[in-house]
């Protein structure tokens, strides 16, 4: 069986090591904190200007002051600390972070990442993503290994090459997916897990590049 | 000096004109100059340019200059919550320069710090390399970005004196600081105003030499654009 949602943010949170700085994009990536041992100290990066971000408040400590970078109301844990995003940024780009986890459209086997832009269909923006990809010593992409159709078949979200627009070149260390984990080294795509149930084949069979083992 | 002024609509009094580049704090709905915008709204100024991390949302910050076609063009890293927003941008009737959001505040730190230009490896080998100096460093590539220096900066803090100097409050704070350093004239709209004297000087967030006109707003709105909460167990 492949992993489900759950089971991947938890397998996500095997990555956090004690005393991380680790900033989580939005998504099934915010939800690798619910997975993280009480044990472990770990400091959590808001790019809106938060280091400590703590659980969502009770309803009666909602403060519209206190947000994360989705937007959503949070806490601060003891030990939190404020910034401008202009010194969260710097924190960023001079790679003082440990770790960023992020979800994806596609990858490439080089570890070019796309997750910013549909052309034609949506107007977002790239917010805080290329920041990050540039900056962040360790970069890990929780994503679903594949697009599921309607109909049964699928699309390849693992590519030679990525079709959409880039946001950052080269950037991806490690991939986890429903499927497994894989990582991106200098020979290309390096399978390291396989999810339980999951054959060789079917990962091969789901993914654009030869994989190697 | 006297910074202070009685309303929002008289702190941008002679100081807003058509085709200016304007920039605004604030994350989401978080820390924007609310009583600011709605008076920007009013004084009909249009054609404006303006700089700020997310454009609002529909009806409510900038989505409010949106509705009123009083903007010509934003430079912003995300704009995903605001359907107007992206009608407009999708029919042309507006231009977007998205930056990324690092990059966006660096350009306006930099921009109040008298830096024309700088490096940052934030964007090589995407469309936001496009037409821009590429350099290597140490053997890493670096695009050049230029800084932001709008005429009007546009923030929101918590605390002020009647010197200017400003102290934020939580996540609020974000890109007030830089937007407010960056701009040629800058307004702060603050919940609390104290005497000079009452805010230690070590806690001063911001020193009163970037903010040039004050405006109190002691209950601004302060709408949560994701309310998000822990359920009590056994409720």
């Amino acid at each position: 069986m492949a992993w489900t949602k759950s089971e991947m943010a938890a397998r996500a949170a095997q990555e956090l090591q004690d005393g991380y700085y680790v900033n989580l994009g939005i998504g099934l990536p915010t939800a690798v904190a619910n997975f993280v041992p009480a044990d472990k100290e770990i400091w959590l990066h808001s790019e809106n200007g938060m280091l400590g971000i703590g659980p969502f408040p009770l309803a009666v400590e909602v403060d519209a002051d206190i947000i994360n970078a989705g937007k959503e109301t949070v806490t601060m844990i003891p030990g939190a600390s404020i910034m401008s995003s202009d010194e969260s940024f710097a924190m960023v780009r001079g790679g003082k972070l440990d770790l960023s986890i992020l979800g994806a459209l596609q990858v490439s086997e080089n570890g070019d990442l796309a997750n910013w832009m549909i052309p034609g269909k949506k107007v977002k923006g790239m917010g805080g993503a290329m920041d990050l990809v540039a900056g962040v010593r360790r970069v890990i992409v929780l994503m679903e290994h594949v697009v599921r159709k309607a109909n049964g078949e699928w699309e390849l979200k693992i590519l030679k090459q990525c079709t959409l627009p880039l946001t950052g070149t080269r950037v991806i260390n490690r991939i986890i997916t429903d499927l497994g984990v894989l990582d991106i080294d200098s020979q290309g795509l390096r399978v390291v897990e396989l999810a339980p149930g999951i054959s060789r084949e079917e990962i091969q069979a789901k993914t654009g590049p030869r994989l190697f083992w | 000096m006297r910074k202070l002024y009685p309303s929002a609509q008289a702190a941008l009094d002679g100081l807003v004109h058509d085709g200016q580049l304007l920039a605004a704090g604030g994350f989401g709905l978080c820390g924007i100059p609310e009583a600011l915008i709605d008076a920007l709204v009013d004084s009909g100024v249009r054609n404006l340019t303006v700089i700020s991390n997310n454009a609002g949302v529909d009806g409510f910050g900038l989505g409010k200059l949106l509705e009123t076609g009083q903007i010509r063009k934003m430079i912003s890293s995300y704009v995903g919550e605001n359907k107007e927003f992206e009608r407009q941008v999708l029919s042309g009737e507006i231009e977007l320069e998205f930056t990324p959001q690092g990059t966006l505040a660096e350009k306006l730190r930099a921009g109040g710090a008298g830096i024309p230009a700088f490096y940052t490896m934030t964007g090589v080998g995407t469309v936001v390399a496009q037409n821009k100096e590429v350099r290597e460093f140490d053997g890493q590539a670096y695009l050049m970005e230029r800084s932001l220096v709008p005429d009007v900066s546009l923030v929101k803090a918590w605390k002020s004196d009647r010197a200017g100097n400003l102290v934020f409050r939580r996540s609020a704070r974000n890109f007030n600081p830089a937007v407010a350093m960056a701009g040629k004239t800058t307004v702060a709209e603050v919940e609390l105003l104290v005497e000079i004297g009452e805010l230690d000087p070590d806690e001063i967030h911001l020193p009163g030499i970037y903010v040039h006109r004050v405006v109190v707003n002691s209950s601004p709105e302060k709408r949560i654009e994701r309310r998000t909460v822990t359920e009590l167990s056994g409720e």
